[in-house]
Parts: structure tokens; C-alpha cells; sequence
């Protein structure tokens, strides 16, 4: 029997392309976990958020793509921030169970809400990005595979600059560092952990808007982002490069699940994946190392 | 004012029931238990059942994570262990009495595997292991079509003692009634025991605990083991009840379900678990019987309801979490002071 050689890279670069996303959607947990401490479960629901208003703003309401991506932007960072002021605020200091509580009971009524107010169907959103395949040779790319990994790179690779080179990004990895030594050096934490939840928020929309022109919009979509937590634990729940390697290769395990075994299976290899991360490194790729004292 | 609480002995403050009114208190209950179902109708006794399945469950639940501090996301996954093992011993012919802690078993045998990463990890990582093992195991209920009979679910034949079928609800109300009221009396024992005092330990500081020569893998593994057990027992109840099950019950919704019915009622205490089981499995009852009122002018409501149910249940957690984050237990305990100290302000 002859190995297919040319599925096997064409399942790989598929895999790695679309670990793109994967990517994105792991920098909205990474950001906030950096920020605040805190894994938010109601990423899924941002994701949501986003596509459900963008389809809004641009299908319902005929506004031109940019303006309502704009619009959805600005609206779900609105919310992220009035979510940070009014549920996550109040309960900093509490105990882990609380807050992590606190984000699956935001992510339940966010999740309800969306049923409630546009129903259960699956709408079909519009075509952002381009279908028209790349070959490379004898292999075949799906084009939105290409153009959401590049949108995807650039996303990050800006959010990577902007944390490096601007002041407030550099008074947030401060904060995220040591808020209370931040607090002293004149830091508004509280500023920098609101702008962490609306990145996080802007971030989970974009990655929404992407996923669902893919595939389509209902509410479904909420789910997507928990498969997500295998890449964020792989590649340490603090790091953005390590969500970013991690991303790729969650999509390259993915994508050859999918092409050898069956889609089945696929569901539940980020699961798999998490376990026995969590039992041979538990801090993952790149993440920081705790050392507890009394 | 309540005078006379005089504790004059070590017997006496180790009590478990402390005072003669709460002794008095607990036999009226017992008896408004045993007759209950007489006075009731048929769709209140199932209510009732399915209830005290709840009350187990979050016993166990309680035990993990209000006790000792492990957080599970993978309840419900413990829950379908217990009944499919009652399923494939059932249909094999074993007696109930003997499938039911065989099922608790079972989901304890597979609680110490999942406990095993408790060891290294904590918090968080541990709350994403409870979940992945949750996708796993209802991955597993699925495909494993010999045994689980796959999406399509099993069936439970009827539990039957000495030839008397335990085939209507109110006949299985005495069978929730009675586990669930040794399970519950065993729970409270079981923290005025060392085991008990160490799993409070170890939720506290784990840290200091093994400083203080306690064995953190041997009681982090028990405490795991403990509360699949009643997982496992709420489980086979539920299948005996409902007499078929399929994987799509015990998803992720189930294991967030308990989770929440702890928090709400009081994490780390006993009669929080029950007020916590009680309100959730209540508040989905009055949502649905006040959208069905409302319905008679706008029709359009019964179609919301469960997005609604949704929302109303988030924000009953967040709002449980800012407000009043030592749950249902605390109102309580407020007003049950204020009649304690009558006529004098708490």
C-alpha cells in the first residue's frame, strides 16, 4: 500500500493554518488570566456576542462591513467592561471557585439572553473572507483557512507590539505582574484590568465574527471556546507565545484526528490533551512555574 | 431569648444533633418525610424524588468542593458511572440493594483515578481536568454502545424487594428517602471524624496541612472517592427512577447544575447542600409555571422559556456570588438568630 503523502501534508497545513484561530481565541483567555488571574468561561459567549451583533449591524441593519465592525467592536468592549465593573470587581479576592462560578453563571445568562433575543436558528453570516483556494503543487487550501490564520497573526503580532511599546501596555503587564507593586508606582490597576477584559472582549468578538462566517452563526457557537482550554493549558495559561505554538499544534493534533480517525474523535482530543498535559507539566510550554510558601 | 444552651461535656459539644429542639425539630421532619407522599399528588412525589436525588448528589458534590476544596466540573460524568453500572448489573438480574453501592463503587473506584492530578494541580488546572475528564466520560457513554447502549441509552429494569415492584413514584420516594437520609446523616458524621477534620484541612491551606502530618494524596484521594461514591449512588437512583437514561443527560449543564446548588446553598455545610438542592430544583418549577401564566396574554413566552431559564440561573449565581456568597445557610442562620435573641437586635 502507498502512504498518501500529499493528504498527510494537506491535513497538516489545514491543521496548522486553522491553529491560527485557535490561537486567537487562546490570547482572549491569556490576556485576562494574565490580567486579572482569573480563566473566564464566558469567552465562548464573547465569541457570540461579537458574531450575533456584527450580523446585527450588518445583515439586519445594511450598515457597510466596516462601520459594523466597528460598531461591534466598540459594543462588546462596552460589555466586557461593564462585566469587569459589575460582576468580576466585587469578587476580586475572593476565593477561585467563586470567580471561576462567576464567569460560568455570566456565561449561562449571556448565553440565554442571545436565545432569548435572536432565537436558536442558524443564521448565515456573510462571507468576510475570500473562498477562493490556494494550491501549492497538489495541495489544496481552503482560502478562509489562509486569510483568518493571516488575520489571526496580525491581530496578535499587533497586541504583542502594543504590550512591548506603548505605555499603558507596558503599565498593564505591570500590573498583571504585581498589582500591588504596580498600585504603588502610581499604576491605576483598576484602569488596566477594565482595558484587560475589553481586549479580551474585542479579541473573543473578532475570533466570533471569524468562526461563525466560516461555519455558521447560532447559538452553538458559545461551546467552541472551552476546546480552546487545551491550547491555553498546552501552552501555559500565562504565556502568549506559548498560546500561539500551542495553537498550532492543538490544530495540526486536530486536523490529523479528523483525517485518519473520524470528527468524532476529533471533539474530544483537546480533552484527551488537556489530561495529560495537566499530568506530566501542568504549567505547560511556557508557563510560569508557582512556588507555593507558607 | 433562647437560654439554658449549657455544653457541660465533651459528649455533649460532639454531639450531633445538639439541643432537644433540634432533636424535636428533626423528628417532626422525619414524620413529615414518611407521610408526605399521602397527602401530595402524583407529579409532586415525582418532584420529590428527583429532588432527593439532587440532595445526594450535592452531598457529594459539597464533600469534594465545600469541604475540601477540589473544585469538579465533572459531577454529572460521576453520576452517569453509577448509572450505567446500575443499568448492566440490573439487566443481569442483581437486586437493587446490591446494584446501588456497587454503582457507588464504581464511580469511587473512578473517582481516585480522576483524583490522581489533584496531587499536582489545584484551582483552576484542577477545574479544567474535572472538565476534560467530563467530555471524556460522556464521550465514552456514547460510543460504548455494548455496555451504555450509546445515544440511544439504556434501560432499567425496575427495582423490585421481595417481589413488590418499586415501579411508581411513590414507592421509589421511599427508596430516594431513605439513601438519601443515611447518606446525609453519614456526611455529617463523617466531619466530626479525623478523615473529615482533615479534608477541612486541606481545603483551608493545603500547604500547612501536610506540614501538620496530614497524608494530602491518601485524603485528597479519599475526599474524591467520597464524593463520586454519592455521585454514583444519586446516579443509579436516577436511572431506577426515570427507568431509561441517555448520555445527553449528564453533560457539562448537570455538573454546573450542582456545582451552583452548592454555592447557592452554603458551600461547606450540610444543611446548605439541602437548601441549595431544594431552591435549584424548585426555581426551574415556579419559572416555568409563572411563564405559563404570563403565556395566557403573551403566547409568545413559552417559546423564551428555557433561553430564560438560562439567564435566570446565571444570574442567580452571580448574584448569590456579589451578594450573599455564603449562600441560602446564612440567610438561615441570620434569621434563625434574630429569633434566638427575640426581643433583642442581633
Amino acid at each position: 500500500m502507498n502512504f498518501d503523502w500529499i493528504a498527510l501534508a494537506e491535513f497538516s497545513l489545514i491543521g496548522l493554518l486553522s491553529g491560527g484561530l485557535l490561537a486567537l481565541i487562546a490570547l482572549g483567555f491569556v490576556l485576562i488570566y494574565k490580567g486579572t488571574g482569573v480563566i473566564n468561561f464566558a469567552m465562548g459567549e464573547f465569541m457570540m456576542l461579537g458574531a450575533y451583533f456584527f450580523y446585527t449591524a450588518n445583515v439586519m441593519w445594511q450598515l457597510p462591513t466596516v462601520l459594523a465592525l466597528g460598531l461591534t467592536l466598540a459594543a462588546v468592549a462596552m460589555a466586557a467592561a461593564l462585566i469587569e465593573r459589575a460582576i468580576l470587581r466585587p469578587l476580586s479576592g475572593q476565593p477561585v471557585i467563586a470567580i471561576l462560578m462567576a464567569t460560568i453563571g455570566l456565561a449561562s445568562a449571556l448565553h440565554g439572553a442571545v436565545d432569548a433575543v435572536w432565537g436558536g436558528n442558524n443564521y448565515e453570516m456573510p462571507q468576510l473572507l475570500p473562498r477562493k483556494p490556494f494550491t501549492l503543487g497538489e495541495i489544496l487550501i481552503p482560502g478562509q483557512v489562509v486569510w483568518s490564520f493571516a488575520l489571526a497573526a496580525v491581530i496578535i503580532t499587533a497586541f504583542t507590539l502594543y504590550f512591548r511599546y506603548s505605555s499603558t501596555g507596558i503599565a498593564m503587564r505591570a500590573a498583571a505582574n504585581d498589582p500591588v507593586t504596580a498600585y504603588v508606582l502610581g499604576i491605576d490597576v483598576r484602569r488596566t484590568q477594565r482595558l484587560t477584559w475589553m481586549f479580551a472582549g474585542i479579541v473573543g468578538a473578532v475570533a466570533g465574527i471569524v468562526v461563525a462566517s466560516i461555519t455558521s452563526l447560532s447559538p452553538a457557537l458559545g461551546g467552541a471556546a472551552l476546546g480552546v482550554l487545551a491550547v491555553i493549558i498546552l501552552g501555559g495559561l500565562d504565556s502568549i507565545a506559548g498560546a500561539i505554538v500551542a495553537g498550532l499544534i492543538v490544530g495540526l493534533i486536530e486536523s490529523l484526528t479528523a483525517g485518519y480517525l473520524s470528527g468524532k474523535v476529533r471533539d474530544i482530543v483537546p480533552y484527551v490533551t488537556v489530561l495529560l498535559i495537566l499530568m506530566i507539566r501542568p504549567y505547560g510550554l511556557f508557563g510560569t512555574r508557582q512556588i507555593e510558601r507558607l | 431569648m433562647r437560654i439554658g444552651d449549657f455544653r457541660q461535656s465533651y459528649e455533649h459539644d460532639e454531639a450531633i444533633w445538639q439541643t432537644p429542639t433540634s432533636r424535636a425539630w428533626l423528628a417532626v421532619f422525619f414524620v413529615f418525610l414518611s407521610v408526605f407522599p399521602f397527602a401530595a399528588n402524583a407529579y409532586i412525589v415525582g418532584l420529590a424524588c428527583v429532588l432527593g436525588i439532587h440532595v445526594i448528589s450535592s452531598a457529594g458534590l459539597n464533600i469534594m468542593t465545600g469541604y475540601t476544596g477540589l473544585i469538579s466540573l465533572g459531577h454529572a460524568a460521576f453520576m452517569g458511572v453509577g448509572c450505567y453500572t446500575a443499568a448492566f448489573l440490573a439487566q443481569r438480574g442483581v437486586p437493587f440493594f446490591l446494584t446501588i453501592p456497587l454503582a457507588g463503587l464504581m464511580a469511587a473506584l473512578l473517582g481516585l483515578v480522576v483524583g490522581i492530578p489533584s496531587l499536582r494541580i489545584k484551582g483552576l488546572y484542577l477545574a479544567v481536568a474535572t472538565l476534560a475528564m467530563q467530555f471524556i466520560l460522556v464521550f465514552i457513554f456514547r460510543e460504548w454502545e455494548p455496555v451504555t447502549g450509546g445515544v440511544r441509552g439504556v434501560n432499567v429494569p425496575a427495582a423490585s424487594l421481595f417481589g413488590l415492584d418499586l415501579n411508581n413514584d411513590t414507592r421509589m420516594y421511599y427508596l430516594v428517602a431513605f439513601c438519601a437520609t443515611v447518606l446525609l446523616v453519614a456526611a455529617r458524621n463523617l466531619f466530626r471524624t479525623r478523615i473529615g477534620r482533615a479534608f477541612i484541612a486541606i481545603r483551608d491551606k493545603d500547604i500547612s496541612a501536610e506540614v501538620l502530618g496530614i497524608d494530602l494524596f491518601r485524603y485528597k484521594l479519599l475526599a474524591f472517592a467520597i464524593g463520586s461514591f454519592y455521585a454514583g449512588v444519586a446516579g443509579a437512583l436516577l436511572g431506577y427512577f426515570y427507568r431509561a437514561m441517555t448520555p445527553e443527560y449528564f453533560t457539562l449543564a448537570l455538573s454546573i447544575f450542582y456545582l451552583a446548588a452548592i454555592i447557592i446553598g452554603g458551600l461547606g455545610t450540610m444543611l446548605g447542600t439541602v437548601l441549595g438542592a431544594v431552591f435549584m430544583t424548585l426555581v426551574p418549577e415556579l419559572l416555568r409555571s409563572t411563564v405559563s401564566l404570563i403565556a395566557q396574554w403573551a403566547p409568545r413566552a413559552t417559546e423564551i422559556l428555557s433561553p430564560m431559564q438560562e439567564v435566570v440561573f446565571g444570574l442567580l449565581i452571580i448574584g448569590f456570588l456579589v451578594f450573599e456568597p455564603h449562600g441560602l445557610v446564612e440567610i438561615w442562620r441570620r434569621v434563625r438568630r434574630t429569633f434566638h435573641l427575640w426581643p433583642f437586635r442581633a
